[in-house]
């Protein structure tokens, strides 16, 4: 066995994903020496089987969507005399093509950022101290400062254990064909984004949730716009039903909640039913480290019990976001650095790419009078947006709730068509501690579907105008 | 206009006006219906007054601290600027009709003292934070400062950069935060409510009266082991006896003796009322501050009824319940500290009356009796006297006399 190369870095970052390489850099940009272990491809799960392939899908589908849609009924005085053709191999090629883009840009940031990055699982022997087995060689790495940033993979279930037929949303974002009949366990955001993809290109989707609702995670206002979407796509749902096993032809069983069987006809299965933290396979128990439940403990300096042991994203809790192991990333990386900072946000941001999409930010209507505050409400539906209107995208509405002692914004909501976007004007307005007053008062560009929040702000405090 | 008056209702028990404790609203804020509007206190009694209509407060009259009478304007309430709420309709033409009874007496105990009370930021709930943009956090964090800490300027008590460059930042330490900090707080405190009222009885005790204080030591063991055996017999549901009706009974006792020491002086009048009857001020701490409730008819009640009498008056006074009746009247007070009584103290009189007595703590010390040192529980006794009225002669037989009593308690029950 060779003899292995050692490295004694002050940082060391454990996964490349959007937490660890944020940190990274970060870290780099400090004047920290710093190593990041990466056992696959730069970008973690966001870049290379989540977030970024499944919206280039989503907007491929959409595209395909629209014009089969003009195909089939023409509209706004567009028309095709042949349907579209769908070459999804190469649909694929091109999401590959942007993934590969973004694993480049990774690579090349944290190089500007001296950044060493090693390719290979890092296995730990104590909290500082980890063994890579790398296409070189071995190099063992004993650092000041630990970041863990091992990320998330998705749950399995026991009477659909990953392989063949069953996929997880990893293999179906890397499918060569469009399956016929497509059954999606598990109506979340994942399940649904890649559901209503595969439906708009071309497949029959059946989903299958457990709970009395889809997108459980969203109020039942928010998600009604996507519900009616879904059975106007043709989707067929099954709530409170429960995934059971295969039968015959690879169909799926399922229990309904009335106790009665039914086989779904299917030929893959696409399980998205959560995602659980990395803690195995690395030697986390060698580390001494605290846990919460299934999670990494962390305080708001993002250090575990061990001292200079950090942990970072999907490993430490929920919500598992990109953004939120970014934001601790940087945070992890100032405190090794010596700034005083903390991961203390307002508003933590989720967004859903359904067709039409979900944003939260902050507390619900709901939510904030269970928390004890008389609120006031203002909703702007975008059937009275002129923007909407424009992109023939009418459904949905943007909604705020604020305490209705002095008027500070608590939560801000929206579903629609592009309204993933608006999320930027929601944290901020969160973040900077914006009464009704502030959002009134401010001039939002038209025609954009932003101006549904200064208009939702003006329907709180009694005053809207175009509704 | 939908501008509604709401004027000062008759709070009862014949009182004319009374004093602003602690507006609940501000001017410009909206109000809901029932929503509190302002604390107001009569003689001892705390009232919460809620708003009969919603709306938005147009103009306070008075601050904290004034005195507002019955049937004067308190709030104005813009009743059309409730268009807050854009859910509900708003009837802009017809003014909502006051309802009959916006004054609550609520078994709430009074707000926490003004004098205790510091310009400091709202309290927050609990997991609340803070309003302060991401910048003015981050700042916060370098400069070592709690946001908590800090009353915002901006809207909703927002806190912004002004508001944190004015405070003096922690001083930095090379090794770490420093241990100890200088404090440079300097608050002025306005004295109303009940702690005016405190300081006004005071004060007027203090000018009129001429006090004379005589401390006594008295050996409590034979009643102490006698209130010990009781204690231990006592009926289910019984009350715990402690000293106070004992020494209550011996004082009972002792005024028929000295009947000018259970007393009231009207030095104006030049006139002094004797009374009969023992109607005992229990001097008692609330969480408000000082009050005295009285056991009326003291003379007439059994160690047990006593004992439960004191317990019903002062926890009535602690919780704010106290009415007017159960709160004046009384002809001599009786003010004892406990465990925390200490050694000596000189009791201001509850003017007009002419006397106070109070009990200290009572200690085993070594006494010498017979020739031998014995350990004995032992008890001082502090009162104070109206000089004008008692001569130190009758001051010390007076004490003496209860002396003797509680050292011979079976004398406590003899008529």
């Amino acid at each position: 066995m060779a003899r292995a190369k050692e490295l004694t870095p002050k940082v060391l970052v454990v996964g490349g994903g959007p937490g660890g390489y944020v940190a990274a850099i970060r870290a780099g940009q400090l004047g920290l020496e710093t190593v990041l272990v990466e056992k696959a491809v730069l970008g973690g799960a966001c870049l290379n089987r989540g977030c970024i392939p499944s919206k280039a899908l989503i907007h491929a589908a959409g595209s395909y969507a629209q014009m089969r849609d003009r195909f089939e009924a023409p509209h706004m005085g567009l028309s095709l005399s042949s349907a579209p053709k769908l070459d999804f191999a190469e649909t694929i090629a091109w999401k590959d093509g942007v993934v590969a883009k973004l694993n480049g840009g990774v690579a090349a940031l944290l190089k500007r950022a001296k950044v060493q990055v090693v390719t290979g699982a890092a296995q730990f022997t104590d909290a500082k101290t980890c063994q890579v087995e790398t296409g070189e060689g071995p190099v063992q790495i004993s650092a000041e400062a630990v970041i863990l940033a091992t990320g998330s993979t998705p749950v399995e279930l026991a009477c659909l254990p990953f392989g063949g037929d069953v996929l997880s949303s990893t293999e179906a974002l890397a499918l060569t064909e469009v399956p016929k009949h497509l059954v999606v366990v598990g109506g979340g955001y994942i399940g649904l984004e890649l559901g209503m993809a595969f439906c708009k290109l071309g497949a029959q989707v059946t989903v299958v949730e457990a709970g009395p609702r889809i997108l459980p995670q969203y109020d039942a206002e928010l998600t009604e716009p996507v519900r009616r979407s879904l059975i106007r796509q043709g989707i067929a749902l099954h709530l409170g039903a429960k995934a059971t096993g295969r039968g015959a032809d690879g169909a799926l069983l399922i229990l309904d909640t009335d106790g009665s069987e039914h086989s779904l006809a299917a030929d893959k299965i696409l399980v998205t039913v959560g995602r659980r933290p990395v803690t195995e396979g690395f030697g986390l128990e060698t580390m001494g480290v605290a846990m919460a439940g299934p999670f990494i403990a962390v305080d708001s300096a993002l250090r575990t019990s061990m001292r200079g042991v950090y942990a970072i994203g999907d490993v430490t809790g929920e919500p598992m976001l990109a953004h939120r192991a970014s934001a601790q990333g940087e945070v992890a990386a100032e405190i090794i650095a010596g700034l005083k900072r903390r991961f203390e946000p307002i508003a933590m941001p989720a967004v859903c790419f359904t067709d039409p999409e979900i944003v939260s930010v902050g507390l619900s209507p709901t939510e904030a009078e269970a928390q004890g505050h008389p609120v006031l409400v203002g909703q702007f539906p975008f059937a009275a947006s002129g923007r909407a209107l424009s992109m023939d995208a009418t459904e949905g509405f943007v909604r705020l709730t604020a305490r209705r002692d002095d008027h500070r914004l608590l939560g801000a909501q929206a579903v629609g068509a592009h309204v993933s976007e608006l999320s930027a004007t929601f944290v901020t307005a969160l973040e900077m501690g914006a009464v009704l007053e502030d959002l009134a008062s401010m001039i939002f560009a038209h025609p954009t579907l932003s101006e549904g929040f200064h208009e939702a702000a003006l329907k709180a405090l009694g005053h809207a105008i175009h509704i | 206009m939908g501008l509604y008056v709401f004027k000062l209702p008759d709070l009862g028990e014949g009182t004319t006006g009374a004093e602003i404790v602690a507006w609940r609203v501000a001017e410009g804020a909206a109000i809901g219906e029932d929503q509190p509007l302002v604390d107001v206190m009569t003689d001892k009694a705390t009232v919460e007054i809620t708003s009969p209509v919603a709306g938005r407060v147009a103009k306070l009259f008075g601050q904290a601290g004034d005195t507002a009478a019955v049937g004067s304007a308190l709030v104005e309430i813009d009743t059309e600027g409730e268009a807050v709420d854009a859910e509900r309709e708003v009837d802009a033409v017809q003014a909502p009709a006051p309802r009959p009874d916006p004054v609550r007496m609520h078994s709430r105990t009074p707000p926490p003292p003004d004098f205790i009370r510091r310009p400091a930021p709202k309290p927050l709930a609990a997991g609340e934070r803070p309003l302060a943009s991401p910048a003015v956090r981050q700042k916060a964090r370098e400069l070592g400062l709690d946001l908590r800490q800090i009353a915002g300027s901006g809207p909703a008590g927002r806190i912004e950069r002004a508001d944190i460059e004015g405070f003096q930042p922690v001083r930095p330490a090379a090794t770490g935060e420093p241990r100890l900090k200088t404090r440079d707080g300097v608050r002025e405190v306005k004295i109303i409510g009940l702690r005016r009222k405190i300081a006004e009885k005071m004060q007027a005790a203090k000018r009129h009266i001429p006090h004379i204080t005589y401390v006594e030591e008295i050996d409590v063991t034979e009643l102490e082991a006698l209130r010990q055996y009781l204690n231990s017999q006592k009926l289910d549901g019984a009350p715990r006896l402690t000293l106070l009706p004992f020494f209550v009974r011996a004082l009972a006792q002792a005024i028929c003796d000295h009947p000018q020491i259970n007393a009231r002086y009207d030095d104006e009048a030049g006139v002094l009322t004797e009374y009969d009857a023992l109607h005992l001020g229990i001097a008692t701490q609330t969480p408000g501050g000082l009050m005295v409730p009285v056991v009326r008819h003291a003379e007439a009640l059994d160690l047990f009824d006593c004992a439960a009498e004191i317990q019903r008056v002062t926890q009535a006074a602690r919780e704010g319940k106290a009415a007017k009746s159960e709160l004046s009247g009384s002809t001599l007070t009786l003010t004892s500290l406990g465990t925390l009584g200490g050694l000596v103290h000189t009791p201001v009189i509850n003017w007009p009356e002419v006397a106070i007595v109070g009990p200290n703590r009572i200690v085993e010390r070594p006494v010498v009796r017979d020739g031998k040192i014995e350990v004995r529980k032992m008890m001082n006794l502090s009162s104070s006297f109206d000089h004008r009225i008692v001569d130190g002669w009758d001051a010390a037989r007076f004490v003496q006399n209860i002396k003797g009593r509680l050292e011979h308690p079976a004398t406590l029950f003899m008529s």
